[in-house]
């Protein structure tokens, strides 16, 4: 299945990969170099926290260039940013069992009762486990594409109530969260206006 | 391209190609080093303020371990300057801490305007180890310098309509970045009843760690009210008013239902979106449990006798 232009590809998704990692690079040189804040396990839930949603927003823009640019390679970067919104996603969420609850399932029980924000983070969370999980081309196969892409679907669910999660935690000065809000709700504007233009074809 | 199978000398890599190379492998290891050396020489200088002499108290203060002086001055909440912890340490040099006055005023028979000069001799100095605990979730310990709030109040004399007092943050918005947005109701006020200022407890703060306080920790002169969360202890004070009415408090204008006139540490009172239960001390990675007015129930709880904590939380 390569494609004319595949290699060119591979190496835009070499770049990608590489920056989607560096965050993580940049946390393990704060951390070994001691430049963490005064809080370092607060730095470590902000900072993957921030990624997960930002990589994940990055992820719904690909496919609005697909089609603007007409290039169906550029899919190819979607399931590396996705996947890495999970890898952050789950040193967000890992990061709040062991070293904000220290694993007291019952505080976090009651936490993810409570807490409206922590329920959204868990949901948000939640939501993109299938997407990891049927990430594999393989797996995709054997479900079939309609299937699949039902399932990634749950994506605008997801960074919707993650945005929510962010907009809701902050204790003050909501510019930022309103900033994703904001271009979460336009890439999402995109698909709804995609699908209306499919439904209602113009006269030809 | 493809392969010679007989090598004469002419194919050897001259020496200076292959010297080069010996270079260009030591790069990563150079950038390596520099990425963990770069860090330290943006990080600003902690730099250390004039001395501050002072006597040191045994009656209220902690002996728990302090918390280092680089972070308690580096992770800091004083929205004036940033909303980011690390914004205080990196724009607080911007605020011109001298001249200053503190105007003490509202129903006090002698209203004043105390100059700094006359504040740092009106008492003696106290070094106080408290501790100090965020409504975020996260605590110091800290030796503070300055003597009780009350030391400043007798010598105003309150009239018997003084119930509370309210105390206002310098407003500068060319010297304090954060209040050119619209991120709180400038200038920040913060107040007490006049029972609880009258407490031994509550300092009139001028200094920390042996030393005058950076301006990101409240200079030149700031109060401290151990038992209540941190934001109750109002920083870079310019007006002490007594008043007959409960005052309006930023906080409590942001977001009433979060935030309560009282404020004080309280770990069966939940913040309504997170819980105070516990905190993390900072310099600390397990979290310890929250204490019921941080700890200082013996000097306070009989204030609050018979009063509803989760009404007036």
């Amino acid at each position: 299945m390569v494609k004319p232009g595949f290699r060119t590809f591979s190496f835009y998704n070499k770049l990608i990969f590489l920056f989607c990692l560096s965050p993580l690079i940049y946390l393990i040189i704060r951390t070994l170099s001691g430049n963490l804040s005064a809080n370092p396990i607060e730095d470590l839930t902000h900072s993957s926290g921030w990624w997960a949603l930002t990589t994940l927003v990055i992820t719904l823009v690909v496919t609005p260039l697909k089609i603007i640019f007409k290039k169906p390679q550029i899919l190819f970067f979607r399931r590396t940013l996705g996947l890495f919104s999970f890898f952050y996603a789950s040193i967000h969420f890992v990061t709040w069992i062991a070293l904000e609850q220290f694993f007291d399932w019952e505080a976090m029980v009651l936490d993810v009762l409570d807490r409206p924000f922590i329920t959204l983070g868990v949901i948000a969370f939640v939501l993109m486990i299938p997407l990891a999980a049927t990430s594999p081309y393989q797996i995709r196969k054997k479900i079939g594409n309609n299937v699949w892409k039902k399932i990634h679907r749950l994506i605008y669910f997801a960074v919707l109530i993650a945005v929510l999660h962010f907009l809701w935690l902050v204790k003050k000065d909501l510019t930022e969260p309103f900033i994703f809000l904001f271009i979460v709700l336009m890439l999402l504007g995109f698909r709804v206006f995609m699908w209306c233009t499919k439904f209602f074809p113009k006269d030809q | 391209m493809s392969y010679k199978t007989k090598l004469s000398s002419r194919d050897v890599t001259p020496k200076t190609l292959w010297d080069r190379r010996k270079t260009l492998k030591l790069a990563p290891w150079v950038l390596f080093q520099g990425l963990f050396f770069l860090p330290k020489l943006t990080e600003a200088r902690d730099t250390v303020g004039k001395k501050l002499k002072s006597l040191k108290d045994k009656l209220f203060s902690t002996t728990e371990p302090l918390t280092a002086y680089s972070k308690a001055t580096s992770y800091n909440n004083y929205y004036e300057f940033g909303t980011d912890k690390s914004d205080p340490k990196k724009y607080a040099y911007q605020l011109e801490i001298e001249p200053w006055v503190v105007r003490v005023e509202g129903h006090v028979s002698q209203p004043k305007d105390f100059t700094m000069n006359e504040l740092l001799t009106l008492a003696p100095m106290e070094e106080r180890v408290y501790r100090l605990r965020c409504v975020e979730g996260w605590s110091m310990v800290i030796p503070w310098i300055g003597y009780s709030l009350s030391e400043l109040l007798r010598r105003v004399a309150p009239t018997k309509d003084a119930r509370y007092v309210e105390f206002t943050t310098v407003y500068r918005p060319d010297q304090m970045p954060g209040q050119r947005k619209p991120i709180l109701d400038w200038p920040y006020t913060e107040g007490l009843r006049l029972d609880e200022a009258m407490n031994p407890l509550t300092l009139l703060s001028f200094g920390m760690y042996g030393s005058f306080s950076p301006n990101q920790n409240g200079a030149p002169v700031r109060v401290i009210v151990p038992w209540k969360y941190g934001f109750k202890s109002a920083k870079s004070i310019v007006s002490i008013r007594l008043t007959e009415k409960e005052p309006q408090t930023t906080w409590v204008k942001a977001s009433p239902k979060e935030y309560g006139f009282y404020s004080n540490v309280n770990p069966s009172v939940n913040h309504p979106r997170w819980s105070q239960a516990r905190e993390r001390r900072i310099g600390e990675f397990r979290k310890r449990d929250t204490l019921l007015f941080n700890g200082y129930g013996d000097q306070v709880a009989k204030l609050y006798e018979g009063m509803n904590l989760e009404k007036y939380f």
